[in-house]
């Protein structure tokens, strides 16, 4: 699949690698036992650990190990019985001990791959660099005085998992599918919310651009980009802008960017443009982190199936279409609605309602699969009424709908309502004798050729019925008629 | 009964049980000394009114029968300790008015012990200094005078500088000091006392300001070895809240000053014998290995072939360590801020009054080793020689028990003196930093005087952890030493 | 390996230490003297060595996951030089 930009003068290739930085779901921090809740007063999540205080010493925080590793094996990646914690020094308001403790040289994550499906069906294979754990940030707040930034460490020390893939994406849209898939993975594993509006997972950006097949350009990092929408136009726009300027016969510079949603573009970052000099080194406060290939052996035989293999076995299974499938699994949830949906029931049937229906309704009124109003067990008992035969789809389509504004049972609305499916077979013929005794021209017609009316005959007999007579009996009894 | 000040803290703990004083008595005692000796500079911040209300806590306890090991003692404590509401400075400018919210774990202890805080005392900025003379707060006063007829004022040493003058100058009972090359044993022998740097990981480091975090250790600075056994017992133990703080039980050090080392093989290693080393150190340390041998211990020529390379290898790896740890000390959180116009300059400002000239200078040494492109030349090649210092050890305690060095190079030199030469400052720690690199035991107990009447000691060495057999074989030395010199601070050895 | 002016002040930029032209002479000629000395390591063969992670004989020990501190604001803001409100504040930062 081909994603060159078309310059002025010729085309050329973006090539993408991408750092998320993924909350790890704990409730303490990386290495203090403060809290990481979401969204608590300025500076009320912060233990003197987090704040630096003189003396203060870290101490990891075991679940965020275990979910280190977890992660890891649902990246079919290699994990580092013995990783190291580094410090990265800098000075910046909201890193209070002047370095984030993180793991540069020996990560606990080795190299891993992820497979993404992109729009046309396609696979594609992401490789993965590493994932190493660290500290996240406090927070600067810029706007509240005029003349100063304010600080909030709730966040400082919040464990991160940096998950750092190899340059392997060529467009904005693998981009985008890579960090879906990968939010995927995270949640499958439990080991990050993925909540990207909370800034629980969010991604840098290291876009270039070439000639295709030529050397690698200069890279921008475009930072701490914090939804899929964003990270595609940011890297649409960045891709542009880079391919501009070499073009007019610039040089791209090497810098930290940017995205600003509001005007769709990136820009470079003037307080990170200082070249830096992290010195990193081996945190003296912390040992090498040493575990047991045991311990990791027990969370590889405890991992959940996890998208690419539920996948697979929905197709075997259900009969599935590889792309309905892939929609299916995204969320693991939607998954677990599906199972109990298919279960005993037309699986492609229940395929079809859930991807089309459903989903369709649920995005119309800005919810997820969580805030349905229709349950698994609610929406089977209206798939059970199409199969067999107690409504039409027509029908079902009508109740669906009903369904989910006012949350009531399948049943009770086809049977207040008088929805259930003429199958009688003499009411029907009195319909098709009507509809044939008000349309002699067009029986002549059909009767001419023109067999295309045929369904036109159906149509008039199912408006008669008001929706409600079984097509196939419908269809068997006119065919009798006309042809028979 | 005898002056309550010369009794030392195992004495004093046995008087206050025995009820012939009481801790409120002993304590005011003390606070009365630190008065008369405010010219020696040791205390930064003096705590009398919780040393008294403590004191009256403790006399309870006492009472009720309920006496911690070191219930009643008034003790200093060096200013590098973050002590719950009391000012604590690190003998910094850029910790101006920093009162801790919490206490350190390693004074907790001793308050938990029983222990009275007298105050906080004075040391080298951060730690850095072989003299307490890089001190905001001013430099500290040997209670010692050289008898060479100049009655110069002299260094007690550094860092814990302060400490070492409250225990030889009687202002305290004994005191906590802090060793990351040298900064508890250097001063105990330039102030005729003992004092104890434990193995890495045997006092938690929670809660003191750090310096070098791969080397620092907390310990007592006393009177006595008994004394040192008795405090680090009160001062030791795990912490869950340090990663390096070793979890193993804290043994009775004071049942293991049985006063018997026969059989015991003691090292005297070879490269000790340094070039330009002053006659009388040799002497000294002849006297100690003599001591040894007639005590019944086998005395063991061994060789620690990396010696002098301890000393720049600190170099390295100690600035590097504290050129990140001091990082924190950025005006934002606490401490002194010193305004400018961009958050640059803030911080530049601030570093650059905040920190005196031997805390930058190591700043920025440590800066450099870790910067891109220097890393592996200086840091990394450090960490290997650390790794050959350690096999040293290693190897040599394959075949003794404990080894016999010098603990300083010389006695103690005049204020003012090596202050323009910081390599000639640095080689104060030539025989302390050895054991520091390879984290373990070591402590200087005082065994004779200089041609000048100066004290010096000799340091003890031991395995990892074994600091029980450390103190027995100090405990045998000081016996036979039989040092009873006293500074002329106290009134010319009378 | 010598320190000239410029690489001084730019390690003084790295830590954050204002260092004034007027010392700048001496802290070159100090700063040289400390890294000539600790030169003589370059004589140690290293070949083979590793370098050493830690002294204490033990592992990194484990925390469990459970949130044992709560709102220690008041401790965490008791020594700020120049807080605002709940939080502390720096000279601004433009992004
Ligand atoms: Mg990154
Ligand atoms: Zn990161």
């Amino acid at each position: 699949m081909s994603d060159l930009i078309t310059g002025e003068t010729g085309d050329w290739e973006v090539v993408i690698g991408l750092e998320i930085h993924a909350q790890v779901t704990t409730k303490a921090k990386l290495f203090s036992g403060a809290p990481t809740e979401f969204g608590a007063e300025p500076n009320t999540q912060v233990s003197l650990v987090d704040a630096a205080l003189p003396g203060m010493l870290p101490v990891i925080n075991k679940e965020v190990v275990r979910q280190a590793v977890r992660t890891g094996l649902g990246l079919g990646a290699k994990i580092n019985l013995v990783s190291v914690f580094d410090r990265k020094n800098y000075f910046y308001p909201d890193l209070p001990q002047g370095y984030q403790i993180s793991q540069y040289q020996q990560p606990i994550v080795g190299e891993g791959e992820v497979e993404v499906e992109l729009e046309d069906g396609s696979e594609k294979s992401i490789g993965i660099e590493r994932l190493h754990l660290e500290q996240d940030a406090g927070k600067s707040v810029h706007d509240l005085h005029p003349a100063k930034t304010y600080i909030d460490l709730n966040r400082s020390g919040v464990a991160l998992m940096e998950i750092v893939s190899k340059p392997d994406m060529r467009s904005a849209a693998e981009a985008g599918a890579y960090v879906r898939k990968m939010r995927s993975i995270l949640r499958y594993l439990g080991t990050c919310d993925g909540n990207m509006q909370e800034g629980s997972l969010r991604c840098d950006c290291n876009v270039s651009v070439r000639r295709p097949g030529e050397e690698l350009g200069t890279r921008c990092e475009i930072k701490n980009v914090n939804s899929i929408r964003f990270v595609q136009q940011a890297i649409d726009y960045e891709a542009r802008r880079q391919v501009e300027i070499v073009e007019e016969g610039g040089e791209i510079a090497q810098e930290t960017r940017l995205f600003d949603p509001n005007r769709g573009e990136t820009r470079s970052m003037r307080s990170k443009e200082d070249a830096h000099d992290y010195r990193y080194f081996p945190d003296p406060d912390l040992l090498p982190l040493e575990i047991e290939q045991s311990f990791v052996d027990a969370l590889a035989a405890d991992l959940p199936e996890l998208p690419d293999a539920k996948k697979m076995r929905f197709v075997e299974q259900y009969g599935l279409a590889p792309h309905d499938a892939d929609q299916i699994v995204e969320d693991r949830e939607t998954a677990e609605f599906y199972e109990s949906l298919a279960e005993g029931r037309d699986a492609k049937l229940a395929a079809n309602w859930l991807l089309g229906e459903l989903f369709a309704a649920l995005n119309k009124s800005d919810n997820t699969l969580a805030d349905s109003p229709i349950s698994a067990d609610g929406f089977g008992r209206l798939l059970d009424m199409i199969s067999d035969g107690t409504i039409s789809g027509r029908i079902a389509k009508d109740v669906f709908v009903e369904m989910f504004e006012s949350g009531r049972d399948a049943e009770a609305i086809v049977e207040e309502k008088g929805l259930r499916q003429v199958s009688d077979t003499g009411a029907i013929e009195a319909l098709v004798d009507g509809v044939l005794a008000e349309n002699p021209d067009k029986i002549a017609e059909y009767k001419g050729g023109k067999d295309k009316l045929f369904g036109f005959f159906i149509g008039q007999v199912m408006k008669k019925s008001q929706g409600k007579a079984n097509p196939a009996l419908v269809n068997e009894l006119m065919r009798t008629r006309l042809d028979g | 009964m005898a002056d309550l000040l010369d009794l030392s803290l195992v004495e004093a703990r046995a008087a206050l049980d025995r009820g012939e004083t009481s801790s409120v008595e002993l304590t005011q005692v003390y606070i009365d000394a630190i008065e008369r000796g405010a010219g020696l500079n040791a205390f930064i911040t003096k705590t009398p009114e919780k040393a008294l209300a403590m004191a009256e806590a403790s006399d309870v306890r006492i009472a009720a029968g309920e006496a911690g090991a070191m219930e009643g003692l008034p003790i200093g404590i060096k200013d590098l300790f973050c002590t719950e509401g009391v000012l604590a400075t690190a003998g910094s400018h850029i910790l101006d008015g920093f009162k801790p919210t919490y206490e350190s774990t390693v004074t907790a202890n001793l308050w938990r012990n029983g222990a009275v805080m007298l105050g906080k005392l004075n040391m080298d900025e951060f730690a850095m200094g072989s003299a307490n003379v890089t001190s905001y707060y001013g430099p500290v006063v040997n209670p010692w005078r050289a008898q060479d007829g100049g009655n110069a004022q002299l260094v007690p040493g550094g860092s814990s500088g302060g400490s070492a003058t409250a225990v030889s100058g009687r202002l305290a009972l004994a005191a906590t000091g802090t060793d990351t090359g040298g900064s508890i044993r250097q001063p105990a022998s330039f102030t005729g006392i003992v004092g104890l740097k434990p193995t890495y990981g045997r006092c938690s480091r929670w809660g003191v300001v750090a310096f070098a975090s791969s080397l620092d250790q907390a310990g007592p600075l006393t009177r006595d070895v008994a004394d040192a056994a008795l405090m680090l017992g009160a001062m030791a133990g795990h912490d869950p809240k340090d990663s390096t703080s070793a979890d193993l039980a804290v043994p009775d050090f004071s049942a293991a000053l049985t006063g018997d080392i026969r059989g015991l093989r003691i090292g005297v290693p070879a490269e000790y014998r340094m070039d330009g080393m002053p006659g009388e150190i040799e002497t000294l340390w002849q006297k100690g290995v003599q001591l040894m041998r007639e005590a019944g211990a086998e005395i063991v020529d061994i060789s620690l072939p990396h010696t002098k390379y301890a000393l720049p290898t600190y170099y390295i790896i100690a600035p590097a360590e504290a050129s990140s740890n001091l990082a924190r000390y950025d005006g934002v959180r606490f401490g002194l801020r010193v305004d400018g116009d961009s958050l640059d300059e803030m911080y530049e400002n601030t570093r650059a009054e905040g920190f005196g000239p031997e805390v930058q200078r190591r700043v920025m040494i440590g800066t450099y080793v870790l910067s891109a492109g220097y890393y592996d030349a200086y840091y990394v090649k450090a960490q290997k020689v650390r790794t050959l210092i350690r096999r040293d050890f290693d190897q040599a305690f394959e075949t003794v028990d404990a080894i016999l060095t010098p603990t300083a190079p010389s006695d103690a030199f005049a204020i003012g003196e090596n202050e323009d030469d910081p390599i000639k400052m640095y080689l104060n720690d030539v025989f302390t930093v050895p054991a520091s690199m390879a984290g373990l035991p070591g402590m200087s107990v005082p065994v004779g005087l200089s041609d000048r009447g100066l004290p010096l000691g000799l340091q003890v060495l031991a395995k990892p952890f074994d600091e029980a057999t450390m103190l027995r074989v100090a405990g045998v030395l000081e016996q036979a030493a039989d040092f009873d010199a006293v500074p002329a601070y106290l009134g010319g050895g009378t | 390996m010598s320190l000239d002016k410029a690489t001084v002040q730019n390690i003084a930029h790295l830590a954050r230490i204002r260092v004034e032209d007027e010392r700048l002479d001496a802290m070159v000629g100090e700063l040289n003297a400390i890294l000539g000395w600790v030169e003589q390591l370059s004589e140690v063969d290293t070949d083979g060595v590793p370098p050493l992670a830690s002294v204490t004989g033990h592992g990194l020990p484990m925390r469990a996951d459970e949130v044992t501190e709560g709102d220690l604001s008041e401790k965490v803001l008791a020594n700020a030089p120049d807080p605002a409100g709940q939080f502390y504040s720096v000279p601004k930062v433009i992004d």
